[in-house]
């Protein structure tokens, strides 16, 4: 059994790490009304958005001819994936819930024989994917500097990827993130950007729209646009997810830790009075002994 | 009947603006200024940088804006932009530090003819704030 000094330092320890992952839940919970709150401000410029480009869509004259952005290219050889990840650590399962997600998603690419390519944004998604995909990993984009999501370097991806696009780089894009349902629950998203999905997303409503110019043009400006927002979006949850999931592990260690202190203190107890009942014996039987 | 419709701005990061008494929007949209009043027929449009004006019975305001899309349908008119400013809140050094910026992306030569426009345009609308 460990000695009475050893158990004292255990729970001396042990107390000090509770103070800890309290603290850091309470600045998650902080944080985490700040980026929810940004997370649900962010959600209409996103929705008007994509009914803009429904609109447009639906009133496309000429299919064919359609922005590429929108219709693809016609194959799907290349897929980028884009995975989006937390900077820091210690938030639960926020980044291995993405990775797994993901990680299936990528074996289902290559067993159709199919060409992967990745960018992690984050690094922690870097971090733990570079071991097994090491070679697909095209690029690491990581804003540690940007203490909130902001769009400026959410357009920053975006034009990245369109770039990437343009080039011929790939065929279809996917973004990775974790959508924010409530503090415990966090859903992996895995969301196709381009070629635009638009699946059972018929608008019904057959209002004609005049546009001025005409809706390619309109349609070639805004989807590189669209494309920033969804990632924006992404980031925006994404953070609201992280912080979340942050708070509810933080809440767990710190309740975990009350239980080993509880624990130890009793053993504590109990071998401090064990030793004091041995020497009261070791007395006794030797004053009997005389 | 009134001759109100209603506006909203929304930028990335949150709804900009709502107001539904106006009774007119100027925008400055891709080929030339565009007035919107009430029961407009739908349109989509998108913008280059210069200056909103909203009218309305609380009052007129002015926006700055260098993006967007506007979207009108059934007497709701939506902005969708990236960067706006409230010509009440912009300061000379505000709108100075714009210029510089619009002026910078103006000279730089590996830049299509398009962005060369829009960047012409932001310096020719910011100059005319002073």
């Amino acid at each position: 059994m460990a000695s009475l000094d050893d158990l004292k330092k255990r729970i001396a320890s042990v107390k000090s790490t509770q103070k800890i992952t309290k603290a850091m839940k309470m600045v998650a919970a902080a944080k985490l009304r700040r980026a929810q709150e940004s997370a649900e401000k962010g959600r209409p410029y996103s929705e008007k958005m994509n009914n803009v480009i429904l609109n447009l869509s639906n009133g496309i004259s000429d299919k064919e001819n359609a922005p590429k952005l929108l219709s693809g290219t016609g194959q799907e050889k290349t897929h980028l994936c884009v995975v989006m990840t937390s900077d820091r650590g210690l938030c639960g399962g926020f980044n291995s819930n993405i990775i797994k997600k993901s990680k299936s998603y990528f074996a289902k690419i290559l067993d159709e024989g199919k060409e992967l390519k990745i960018i992690t944004v984050g690094s922690k998604g870097n971090d733990q994917l570079k071991r097994v995909y090491g070679d697909k990993i095209i690029e690491n984009i990581s804003f540690k500097e940007s203490k909130n999501a902001n769009y400026f370097d959410a357009d920053k991806v975006g034009k990245m990827v369109i770039e990437k696009f343009e080039a011929g780089e790939f065929d279809v894009c996917t973004i990775f993130y974790n959508q924010f349902k409530n503090v415990i629950t966090q859903i992996p998203q895995a969301q196709q950007i381009i070629p635009l999905n638009n699946e059972g997303e018929e608008n019904s409503s057959e209002e004609s729209y005049e546009f001025e110019p005409d809706e390619d043009e309109i349609l070639s400006n805004l989807l590189p646009k669209n494309i920033s927002t969804q990632i924006f979006k992404a980031m925006l949850e994404n953070s609201a997810s992280e912080q979340g999931s942050r708070m509810s592990a933080m809440d767990n260690a710190t309740r975990n830790a009350g239980e080993m202190v509880d624990k130890l203190t009793i053993e504590y107890n109990r071998s401090r009075q064990a030793a004091i009942t041995k020497e009261l014996i070791e007395i006794i039987s030797g004053a009997e002994s005389l | 009947m009134s001759e109100e419709f209603k506006v909203e701005i929304v930028n990335p990061e949150k709804s900009f603006l709502v107001k539904d008494d106006v009774s007119e929007v100027v925008v400055p949209a891709f080929e030339g200024e565009m007035g919107i009043l009430k029961d407009h027929i739908s349109i989509i449009s998108f913008l280059k940088p210069g200056i909103i004006r909203i009218l309305s019975k609380s009052g007129d305001e002015n926006y700055y804006v260098e993006d967007g899309i506007v979207e009108f349908k059934n007497n709701n008119l939506s902005i969708l932009t990236s960067t706006i400013f409230n010509l009440a809140d912009m300061d000379k050094s505000k709108q100075q530090d714009l210029l510089k910026q619009a002026e910078e992306e103006a000279n730089r030569t590996d830049i299509n003819d398009q962005s060369k426009y829009l960047a012409d345009q932001k310096v020719e609308v910011l100059k005319t704030l002073n």
